[in-house]
C-alpha cells in the first residue's frame, strides 16, 4: 500500500518534471556534452565534421617559433583576451560608485523611489537600444558628450578638444566602459547592497556611536564587514559577467573595431560560429571561457569565502 | 551642563544635516546623469535629420527641437516593417514567457513538493549548469536548428527559451516556503496531485510566479544573440534586431532610430514603472541573502 503510493508520487512526479525536463534535457544537458565533442572537430555545418583531435585547443593556446622568436598561434584571440580583461577593469569602480548610491539612498530621503526609479532604468532598457544611443552620444561631431565638452571649455575659456570616442583604438574601451559604468551603476548591484544595508541592525551603529565612533569608523567596522557576503557576491557576478560580455557592443557599435580595439571573446566566439562557421573552433574557444569562469569562480569562493563575514 | 548638552546636539544635527545635504547632492547629479542621455534620445527622436546634424549652441537648442516632429513615430512604421517587428516581439516574449512559467512552475513543484528516486541529483545537475556560459550551449542548439530546418521560423525564437534551470530554481525556492499542512488537509480530502499543484500551490505563490513572469518578460524583450542567430528576414525579425534596420549602408536615419529605440523602450519601462515596488523587493529577496 505504502509502496503503491510512493509509486504513485515518483509517477507523478516525473510527469510534472518531464516538459522542462525534456526541454533541459535537448537544449542544455546534451548541448553541454555535443559541445565538447564540437571543440575536437572542424566543422561549417554544410559539409561532414572532420575529427582534428586538440588542433583547435593548440591554435587557441598554443605558440610556434616565427624567425627564431616564439609567437603565438592566433594573435587576435590574445588581443581579444585582454580586451575582454580591460573592459572589466570597470568593476570594482562601479561598485564602489554602487554603493555610493546606495548608502545615500539608505539615509532618509524624500522621493527614495523616484530616484530608485531613475537609477534602475538604464539596466532594464533593451541593451540594443541603450546602445544605439550611446553610439549617438559618442559620436565626435554631434554627439552630446563633445557638446558638453565644448561648452565646459568655452566656460573656461579655452577650447578642450573632445575624443574621438568609438573611433578612436585609445579611447574605445574607455568609451564603453563609461557607457557600462551608466548602466550598471544603479542598477541590480546598487538594489542588493541598498537590501544588505537595511539589514545592519541599528544597534551596531548605536553602541559605536556610545563608544564614540566616527563616520568612517562605523563605516569600516561596522557597514563594509557586514555587506562583505554582498559585495563577495557582486564581484564573482560580475566577473563571470564581465568574461561573457560585449557582444551587443561590438556588434552594434564598433564592429569590434577600431583595429580589434573593442572585440571580445564573447564576440569572437559569435563571429567563428556565424560569421565564418568554424563552429568546432568556436566551441573550443568557449570551453576555454568555461574553463575560465569556473576557476576563477572555484579559486573565490575558495579563498574569497574566508574574507567574507558572514 | 545642559547648555553644553544642546550645544553637542546641534552640532551632531548640523553634521547629520551636512550629510543628508551631500546624500541629496550626490542622488540629484546621479540622477540627472542618467536621466540626461534619455531626454536627448527622445528630443532627437522629435527632430528633422537635418536639425540633428548641427551644433547645438546651448542646452535649450540641445534639448528642445525648433519643431516637434511627430511623424518621424509614423515614418519610422514606414520605413521600416516596424509594425512587425513589435508583434514579433510581443508574441515570442508571451510565449516564451507563458512557458517558462508553465514548465518551470511544474518542475519547481515536483523538485519542491514531492519525493522521488534521483531527486537532489537531478536538481544539482540544473543548479550545475547555470554555472555554464551561454555561449557553450548555444553553438549546438544554432546547430540543432540549422538541423531541425528551425531557422528563420517561430518554433527557434520560442522553444529553446522555455526551458530555464533558473526559473525553476527561483521557483522551488519559494514553493519550498509553504506550509505543509495546507497540502496534508488537501490529500485527506483526497485531493490529487495535480489539483495541490493547480488549487493550493500556484495560488499562493503569485508574488514569486509574477516576479518571475515580468523578469522573463523583460529578459525577452530585451534578447539580442539568439534571434540574430536563427533568424534571417524582416518577417521574422524581433524588435533589437529590426532596430538595426535602420542603419542601411550608406547613412544611418539617426532621428528615425531614435524615435525606433524609444518604442523598443516603453512598453518595458511602462511596466517597470507598474511594478517598480515589487520588482525591486523581489530583486532583494531572490538576489543574495546578505
Amino acid at each position: 500500500m505504502a509502496l503503491k503510493a510512493r509509486g504513485k508520487e515518483t509517477l507523478a512526479a516525473y510527469l510534472f518534471l518531464s516538459p522542462n525536463l525534456i526541454g533541459f534535457m535537448v537544449f542544455t544537458f546534451l548541448p553541454v556534452f555535443v559541445s565538447l565533442l564540437l571543440s575536437f572537430y572542424a566543422w561549417d555545418i554544410t559539409s561532414a565534421p572532420k575529427f582534428v583531435g586538440i588542433d583547435n585547443f593548440v591554435k587557441l593556446l598554443g605558440f610556434h617559433s616565427e624567425g627564431g622568436s616564439l609567437v603565438v598561434n592566433d594573435t587576435k584571440f590574445w588581443q581579444y583576451l585582454w580586451n575582454t580583461l580591460f573592459l572589466m577593469f570597470s568593476i570594482p569602480i562601479c561598485m564602489m560608485a554602487s554603493l555610493g548610491l546606495a548608502i545615500a539612498l539608505n539615509r532618509k530621503i524624500k522621493g527614495e523611489s523616484v530616484f530608485r526609479t531613475l537609477f534602475f532604468l538604464p539596466s532594464i532598457c533593451p541593451g540594443v537600444a541603450v546602445a544605439i544611443l550611446w553610439l549617438w552620444i559618442f559620436n565626435p561631431d554631434f554627439g552630446m558628450l563633445n557638446n558638453i565638452i565644448y561648452w565646459i571649455g568655452k566656460f573656461l575659456g579655452f577650447v578642450i578638444p573632445g575624443p574621438l570616442w568609438l573611433n578612436s583604438p585609445g579611447w574605445a574601451k574607455p568609451s564603453l566602459m563609461l557607457m557600462n559604468f551608466w548602466i550598471a551603476i544603479g542598477g541590480m548591484n546598487m538594489i542588493l547592497y541598498l537590501a544588505a544595508l537595511q539589514g545592519i541592525p541599528r544597534d551596531f551603529y548605536e553602541a559605536a556611536e556610545i563608544d564614540g565612533a566616527n563616520g568612517w569608523q562605523k563605516f569600516w567596522a561596522i557597514t563594509w564587514p557586514q555587506i562583505s557576503p554582498t559585495t563577495f557576491f557582486i564581484f564573482l557576478m560580475s566577473i563571470i559577467g564581465g568574461f561573457q560580455g560585449g557582444f551587443m557592443q561590438a556588434y552594434i557599435m564598433t564592429g569590434g573595431g577600431p583595429g580589434g580595439a573593442t572585440t571580445t571573446i564573447e564576440y569572437y566566439i559569435f563571429n567563428n560560429l556565424y560569421t565564418w562557421q568554424n563552429v568546432g573552433y568556436a566551441s573550443a574557444i568557449a570551453w576555454f571561457l568555461f574553463i575560465v569562469i569556473f576557476a576563477f569562480s572555484l579559486v573565490n569562493w575558495r579563498y574569497g569565502g574566508k574574507l567574507v563575514h558572514y | 551642563m545642559a547648555e553644553k548638552k544642546i550645544k553637542r546636539r546641534s552640532a551632531a544635527g548640523s553634521k547629520e544635516k551636512g550629510l543628508q545635504f551631500f546624500a541629496y547632492t550626490v542622488l540629484v547629479i546621479g540622477a540627472i546623469s542618467m536621466i540626461m542621455p534619455f531626454l536627448w534620445m527622445t528630443t532627437t527622436s522629435l527632430k528633422t535629420l537635418d536639425a540633428i546634424f548641427i551644433q547645438p549652441k546651448n542646452w535649450i537648442q540641445m534639448f528642445v527641437p525648433t519643431m516637434f516632429k511627430w511623424e518621424n513615430y509614423a515614418e519610422a512604421f514606414r520605413v521600416v516593417p516596424f509594425a512587425k517587428f513589435y508583434l514579433n516581439s510581443i508574441f515570442v516574449g508571451l510565449a516564451v514567457t507563458i512557458g517558462q512559467v508553465l514548465t518551470s512552475s511544474m518542475a519547481a513543484y515536483a523538485f519542491s513538493r514531492l519525493t522521488f528516486p534521483g531527486r537532489d541529483k537531478l536538481f544539482f545537475a540544473y543548479l550545475a549548469t547555470m554555472m555554464i556560459p551561454g555561449s557553450v550551449t548555444m553553438i549546438p542548439v544554432y546547430v540543432l536548428m540549422r538541423l531541425f530546418g528551425w531557422v528563420d521560423t517561430y518554433k527557434a525564437l520560442i522553444i529553446p527559451m522555455i526551458f530555464s534551470a533558473y526559473g525553476t530554481f527561483m521557483l522551488r525556492q519559494f514553493f519550498m516556503t509553504l506550509p505543509k499542512d495546507l497540502e496534508d488537509a488537501a490529500k485527506i480530502d483526497g485531493c490529487g496531485f495535480f489539483r495541490i499543484f493547480w488549487t493550493i500551490i500556484l495560488p499562493l505563490s503569485k508574488p514569486a510566479l509574477a516576479t518571475l513572469t515580468v523578469f522573463t518578460f523583460m529578459g525577452n524583450w530585451g534578447n539580442f544573440m539568439w534571434p540574430l542567430l536563427v533568424t534571417n528576414t524582416d518577417s521574422m525579425r524581433t524588435l533589437p534586431i529590426g532596430l538595426e534596420s535602420f542603419k542601411t549602408q550608406y547613412s544611418t536615419d539617426w532621428h528615425l532610430l531614435m524615435a525606433g529605440s524609444v518604442m523598443a523602450m516603453l512598453p518595458i519601462v511602462i511596466i517597470f514603472i507598474f511594478t517598480q515596488r515589487y520588482f525591486v523587493e523581489s530583486i532583494k529577496l531572490t538576489g543574495v541573502k546578505g
